[in-house]
């Protein structure tokens, strides 16, 4: 536990950790204290002179090093002769802020006439206005009028491309300088930087191409005027305008907390998601969110979403009505059949599936495949369940072997790099080819393509020892089943001898392919059951394009969109996406955490656990759920590891710290504040007994892992396809060695 | 039958008011054949104006539709450009309705507006005989051109329309 520091805060004593800053000590008593530069996520530089606050400390007598009192014992407190920024301060024993006198007051009201001089002051047409700190601030603090001349503000560019996701505005930005601190301590894609000086004085990119970073949107958020805008966004509604629905991210295994912000539209005739945004989760995401993850939204209005049931008759997909198409998939279903489940479908979905799957006694599989064959190793020696990221730092060791933290799970990636760089965490690099952890890494090893499980099992892995805790990330880069399985095995054994098993920040992390990849095998793991050639009928959940399925008669399609796969299916079901039902998602550190309805179905699309529902019930199986809560009590008793969660206890929320709500839109930036849960992780098997090392066996590369190529980020996909302003970063050539 | 005789000579004042009108000129008038002048001030249907060079005022801010009590206004806006300029500046309106069922005529959309681009004008009130007829849609609702300026879109230099927001132009008084 931190040294604590008593001070006085206009009149409320505050007690806080040694080295807290003045602002946000002032803060955890309630206490706003206006900014423009300093974010509590960045390192404070003092630019914008907003926070300037009267701070005084006790009378030191020089000859006997005494606090001085006077006659009624008080500590004489001397105040500065001018104000003092309470974002570059830190607190100090006995130390007297006032943050109400008229001093204060005069200050921030010129230091928002000298911003707001050439401010263009086009608040009508700025994306930003609504929810604008120097909107608010100066509201709440700045002069009602400006002696400077309107006639003699200061023109400069509206318009300027920084890259092609993100424009500036010359003219509103205050040089704060948020942006460039976040690119280059949180991101650490530099490609930002202040050109010029004085009124010259701009942002500017040097990177080739323009504003080259995955985390680029983030600086929007923080941005506190509307200098940065998305081109996603740029004039598509007003603030205020906007429904805000809490959600999941469903692309990488981090499972970010977002908030869907939707609103009536001519086109689609109907809600449709405006922007993403990031929802604080202090424990998953903290404020920040990848630029897939904001921009791949619009697959869920794409045209060629399915509406209706399709059946093929003379060779064509045509409607049908769902009574018809469960008809005609209880009938197949009933002959020798498989199922293949993909695994961006919530947990409900994925147990219903697996207990119709084993009634009727046909084939299961998960898609992709590979993630099944070392997800339950993950599972059982993974990170605690109140591990958490901020507490790695000086005496730990984060080992990464054979994944790309930055391009798989782009968030985790973050926190295990301030982690590393901001509090000293040891981190260890193994891979065939340079990723971006390279950069931090204390030592770095490498291996042949595809021989990352060799390479493990040749360790002694005596880099581990005597460190406080050890987490392993690792991935299935350019491997095959059982390689990936003698690799996680090989990292548990370091793991169970070492005694880090069960410690809560001690664990493995594994680099899924998406949000659910572990729910899926939770809920799968008793089912599953390999296809073989007397696969009659085919019934394919969510599974991407280009897996891999074995042949049949008739195919049934079960997915959001009309596929490259649902056009040469024999039935296609319509499901509703992510953001039109509920449900839960469990990441890849385990932690189950709910999504909410954001916008109404479309057409006559069913939630995927309805449609399996339906099905089942023509097969006479008992099943009346009417809500993914119903489902979510009966995975709670049937599969174990579940047990201890429920909806209400995944809702819940607590206070974050520092705290970014809507109503700290000048503190925190436009992210919005937790509301729909902050989700709980269930307990690795090495946190309930102690585990026996695994035997492991590790079989030679072969053709089918090296073709297992990197899972980049901007990566082509059905939904990546669907968003236009992502187009552009399509990795059309999978990264080889 | 003091009464009757009351009513008795009360019919002729009666009538004598009939016949005195029917020489006077009738009050009603054959709208909408025929039509009242109006107040200039009058708070009638909206209009959305230009400006001289025919340029949009409206910006597409959607401040009218964020003040509009009655939630009448539905606003989409869209990004200009010096190939396709449909007003000063970055935004402009792409989708502007009224519903004018809703509409309750108040006039808080032209205080809200910041460059005096919807205006409730003296001119003719809606009316319909269906509800999909009384959603007023961009086209309705902006004047023409002034005589021999072209419409928008228009072709602009670069540099010319890079402010959204001019100053107002003085009040006139006279109206």
């Amino acid at each position: 536990m931190a040294e604590l520091v008593n001070l006085t805060i206009d009149g409320i004593s505050v007690r806080v950790p040694k080295g807290t800053l003045v602002v946000d000590a002032a803060k955890s008593v309630g206490i706003d204290i206006p900014v423009f530069c300093y974010h509590p996520k960045l390192k404070p530089v003092g630019m914008c002179r907003m926070c300037l606050v009267d701070i005084g400390t006790p009378k030191i007598d020089p000859a006997t090093r005494q606090v001085v009192r006077d006659e009624k014992g008080q500590p004489v407190i001397v105040f500065g002769p001018k104000l003092t920024t309470a974002c570059t301060t830190p607190v100090s024993e006995g130390m007297v802020v006032r943050t109400a006198t008229e001093q204060v007051r005069a200050a921030r009201e010129d230091v928002l006439e000298f911003l707001l001089a050439s401010h263009p002051l086009d608040c009508p047409i700025c994306d930003k206005g609504g929810e604008c700190p120097l909107q608010n601030l100066t509201m709440a603090h700045g002069p009602t009028v400006s002696r400077f001349d309107y006639d003699l503000k200061f023109h400069n560019d509206k318009h300027v491309p920084l890259g092609d996701l993100i424009f500036l505005d010359r003219e509103r930005c205050i040089q704060c300088g948020r942006c460039v601190r976040f690119q280059s301590e949180i991101a650490d894609d530099p490609v930002l930087q202040f050109h010029d000086r004085g009124r010259g004085m701009e942002i500017v990119t040097f990177s080739d191409p323009p504003f080259d970073s995955y985390f680029g949107g983030n600086t929007t958020d923080i941005c506190p005027v509307g200098a940065l805008t998305t081109a996603d966004f740029r004039f598509k509604a007003r603030p205020w305008e906007l429904k805000t629905t809490p959600s999941l991210c469903t692309h990488c295994a981090v499972g970010c907390n977002l908030a869907l912000n939707t609103r009536l539209e001519t086109k689609t005739g109907g809600y449709e998601i405006k922007r993403v945004m990031p929802r604080q989760n202090e424990q998953v995401n903290e404020i920040w969110i990848c630029d897939k993850g904001r921009y791949v939204h619009h697959f869920t209005r794409a045209e060629d979403r399915l509406h209706y049931p399709l059946i093929r008759q003379d060779g064509k997909l045509v409607e049908t009505t769902w009574e018809q198409a469960l008809r005609i998939a209880a009938d197949r279903l009933e002959r020798p059949s498989a199922i293949l489940v993909g695994d961006r479908i919530a947990n409900e979905d994925a147990f219903l599936i697996a207990q119709f799957a084993k009634a009727i006694g046909a084939a299961l599989e998960q898609r992709p495949a590979l993630p099944a064959h070392y997800a339950d190793v993950a599972r059982a020696v993974g990170i605690g369940s109140d591990a958490d990221f901020k507490q790695l730092g000086a005496g730990d060791v984060i080992l990464v072997v054979n994944g790309d933290v930055e391009e798989e799970a782009p968030v985790w990636f973050l926190r295990l790099r301030q982690a590393v760089v901001d509090r000293g965490a040891k981190l260890i690099v193994a891979h065939h080819r340079s990723t971006k952890m390279h950069r931090y890494a204390a030592a770095i090893h490498r291996y042949e393509v595809g021989q990352a499980a060799k390479w493990a099992a040749s360790q002694r892995a005596d880099w581990l020892q005597g460190a406080r805790n050890v987490l392993i990330v690792f991935g299935d880069e350019h491997l095959d089943g059982s390689s990936a399985r003698a690799l996680a095995q090989t990292l548990a054994n370091w793991l169970i001898l070492g005694g880090f098993a069960g410690k809560p920040n001690s664990g493995l992390l594994p680099l899924y392919p998406h949000a659910n990849t572990q729910g899926v095998f939770d809920m799968l793991e008793h089912a599953t059951r390999p296809a073989n050639e007397t696969t009659d009928t085919l019934w394919l959940v969510g599974v991407g394009a280009d897996e891999p399925a074995p042949r049949a008669n008739f195919i049934i399609v079960q997915d959001i969109l009309l596929t490259e796969r649902a056009k040469r299916a024999d039935l296609v079901l319509p499901a509703l996406s992510f953001a039109e039902r509920e449900g839960t998602f469990t990441s890849g550190d385990r932690r189950v955490q709910r999504f909410y309805r954001a916008l109404p179905p479309l057409g006559e699309a069913k939630p995927d656990w309805w449609i399996v529902q339906e099905i089942a019930r023509r097969f006479e199986l008992p099943w009346r759920y009417e809500a993914p809560a119903q489902i979510f009590a009966a995975i709670a008793q049937q599969v174990p590891r579940y047990a201890e969660l429920s909806y209400e206890r995944i809702s819940r929320v607590e206070p974050q710290w520092p705290p970014m709500g809507r109503e700290d839109l000048y503190y925190g930036g436009t992210v919005y504040d937790n509301t729909g849960g902050l989700g709980a992780r269930y307990a690795a098997d090495a946190e309930r007994s102690a585990l026996s090392p695994y035997d492991v066996h590790v079989p030679e590369p072969t053709l089918a892992g090296l073709e297992r190529t990197p899972r980049l980020l901007y990566r082509d996909g059905e939904l990546i396809r669907r968003s236009a302003v992502l187009r552009a970063h399509i990795v059309a050539e999978p990264l080889t060695a | 039958m003091q009464n009757f005789w009351e009513y008795l000579t009360k019919i002729p004042v009666g009538l004598a008011t009939v016949f005195k009108t029917l020489f006077e000129k009738p009050v009603t008038i054959q709208y909408p054949e025929e039509k009242k002048p109006m107040s200039p001030r009058f708070r009638g249907r909206h209009q959305l104006k230009r400006y001289e060079d025919g340029l949009e005022r409206c910006i597409g801010c959607a401040l009218c539709a964020a003040a509009c009590p009655a939630d009448a206004i539905y606003v989409e806006a869209a990004e200009n450009t010096n190939e396709e300029r449909y007003s000063p500046g970055e935004r402009y309106a792409k989708v502007y309705e009224i519903n004018m069922l809703r509409c309750i005529f108040c006039g808080y959309c032209e205080d809200a507006c910041p460059t005096n681009a919807i205006v409730l004008e003296p001119i003719e009130f809606p009316t319909g005989y269906t509800r999909e007829s009384l959603i007023y849609t961009k086209s309705m609702l902006l004047e023409p051109p002034p005589p021999g300026v072209p419409g928008t879109p228009q072709q602009t230099p670069p540099g010319k329309y890079d402010r959204a927001i001019l100053p107002f132009p003085p009040i006139d008084e006279s109206v």
